[in-house]
């Protein structure tokens, strides 16, 4: 059967489109309130999530990421005894190891998936969020908005610590392992960022960026 | 009920603002400037191509060592699998699945799926729209585990450096499992989930498919 659709239809401003099925929904239609997350009726996606006072929380949030990437950076992960010498990994110190032993391109992908691509994340979002707290537009808000979007795929925190248990595990037999405080910093860390992603809306901070002044 | 998807409507949602736009009228986003597709452009070569080269990198990966050992005992190499029977047979059961889930059965669940669903939405499959659309969503949430192995090995590469003891070097094969991490994440992303429902909706082929 062809479907006419009627002409007012299709400008009413008040239409969102799933981003996975392409449905045309009315987020009225789609949730009770409008408060309430919704989810798409046909496949199940998120249309939108509930955002109430979320600026501020996803402000705070990040800026406790941000002291998280730090520490988690700083200090070693786990750190090894054999024989009364001490060797300690830390995330740029296994980098390091790894491009020594002509391994570049995994240097390279360890070092941005478990710190450079979550600073960048967490970067961007404080450059997002503060400004509009003030309700200012931040520079370049499209650009920065596009770079968080691509970038938190390829932050991997958490498949990290997983790494980290294991390698404990496969130690073991050869010597006394100790995991070091970066691993608490990644531990919690990975709990900050996942509670950023649950909250951070982004048609909320558009129309936050639309009220805000030039 | 019936459906209408934007697409019908010349209309494409913004990926970057999630305004609705029109891309024949404004090509780009009218709040953000972002260039509106109404499909991703190319989607299914990109997805096709991303998709090969990582089925070529597989065998590589699980047969190269991607670690070697020098220790006392001589040297000795391991693969992805020979690391999960290590774990096994020293008792640590639960640590065992957990690595060969993530490195094994993740990477080849996620080549087989998404071939699979390329296959469909070329071909135009009409059934089970909905179990497709979840089987993506659910290749997208678990691609990422499987780097698992890569960051165990630097882990133990950057820690056993003791010469008089053992050290471990990592193997080619690190590299290669690295390589079909990223080009199945990326051959995922390069898939376009609203292919699987518009030969459901029966929108014109011209229209979505410039
Ligand atoms: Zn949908
Ligand atoms: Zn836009």
């Amino acid at each position: 059967m062809l479907y006419e659709p009627a002409p007012m239809m299709a400008d009413d401003p008040a239409l969102i489109a799933c981003r996975e099925c392409d449905l045309l929904v009315r987020p009225a239609a789609a949730s009770a309130s409008p408060q309430a997350s919704a989810l798409c009726p046909r496949c199940g996606a998120l249309l939108y999530r509930c955002s109430g006072n979320s600026l501020e929380n996803t402000l705070a949030l990040a800026c406790a990421a941000l002291v998280l990437l730090i520490i988690a950076n700083a200090f070693p992960v786990v750190s090894l005894d054999i024989q009364g010498q001490r060797l300690d990994a830390t995330v740029f110190g296994a980098a390091l190891q790894l491009w020594r032993e002509d391994m570049p391109a995994v240097a390279l992908l360890v070092l941005a998936t478990t710190s450079l691509i979550p600073f960048l994340e967490i970067g961007s979002v404080i450059w997002l969020t503060l400004p509009l707290l003030y309700g200012r537009r931040p520079a370049g808000f499209a650009r920065v908005f596009r770079a968080l979007q691509g970038a938190h795929p390829w932050a991997m925190v958490e498949v990290f610590i997983l790494g980290i248990l294991v390698s404990l595990v496969k130690l073991a037999h050869l010597a006394d392992v100790l995991p070091g405080p970066a691993m608490l910093g990644f531990a919690l860390l990975m709990l900050v960022l996942a509670a950023i992603s649950s909250i951070i809306e982004p048609r909320a901070l558009w129309q936050a960026w639309e009220e805000a002044r030039e | 009920m019936t459906t209408v998807q934007a697409a019908a409507l010349g209309k494409a949602e913004c990926p970057t603002c999630g305004q609705l736009g029109s891309p024949a009228e404004h090509p780009a986003c009218r709040r953000c400037g972002t260039l509106l597709h109404l499909r991703k452009p190319n989607s299914l070569q990109r997805s096709w191509a991303l998709l090969i080269a990582a089925f070529v990198l597989y065998l590589p990966a699980n047969l190269l060592p991607i670690m070697e050992t020098h220790s006392l005992f001589g040297p000795q190499k391991d693969t992805i699998m020979s690391g999960v029977v290590y774990l096994w047979s020293s008792g640590s059961w639960i640590l065992a699945l957990v690595v060969f889930v993530a490195s094994v059965a993740v990477p080849l669940l996620k080549l087989v799926s998404l071939t699979l669903l390329l296959i469909s939405v070329q071909r135009r499959w009409q059934h089970q729209p909905l179990q497709r659309a979840k089987l993506y969503r659910f290749l997208e949430l678990i691609g990422r585990w499987s780097m698992l192995d890569v960051f165990v090995v630097t882990i133990l590469v950057t820690l056993v450096q003791v010469q008089t003891l053992a050290t471990i070097h990592p193997g080619p094969g690190v590299l290669a499992f690295a390589a079909v991490v990223i080009l199945s994440m990326l051959a995922t992303m390069a898939f376009e989930p609203r292919l699987i429902w518009d030969a459901v909706d029966n929108s014109p082929r011209k229209e979505i498919n410039p």
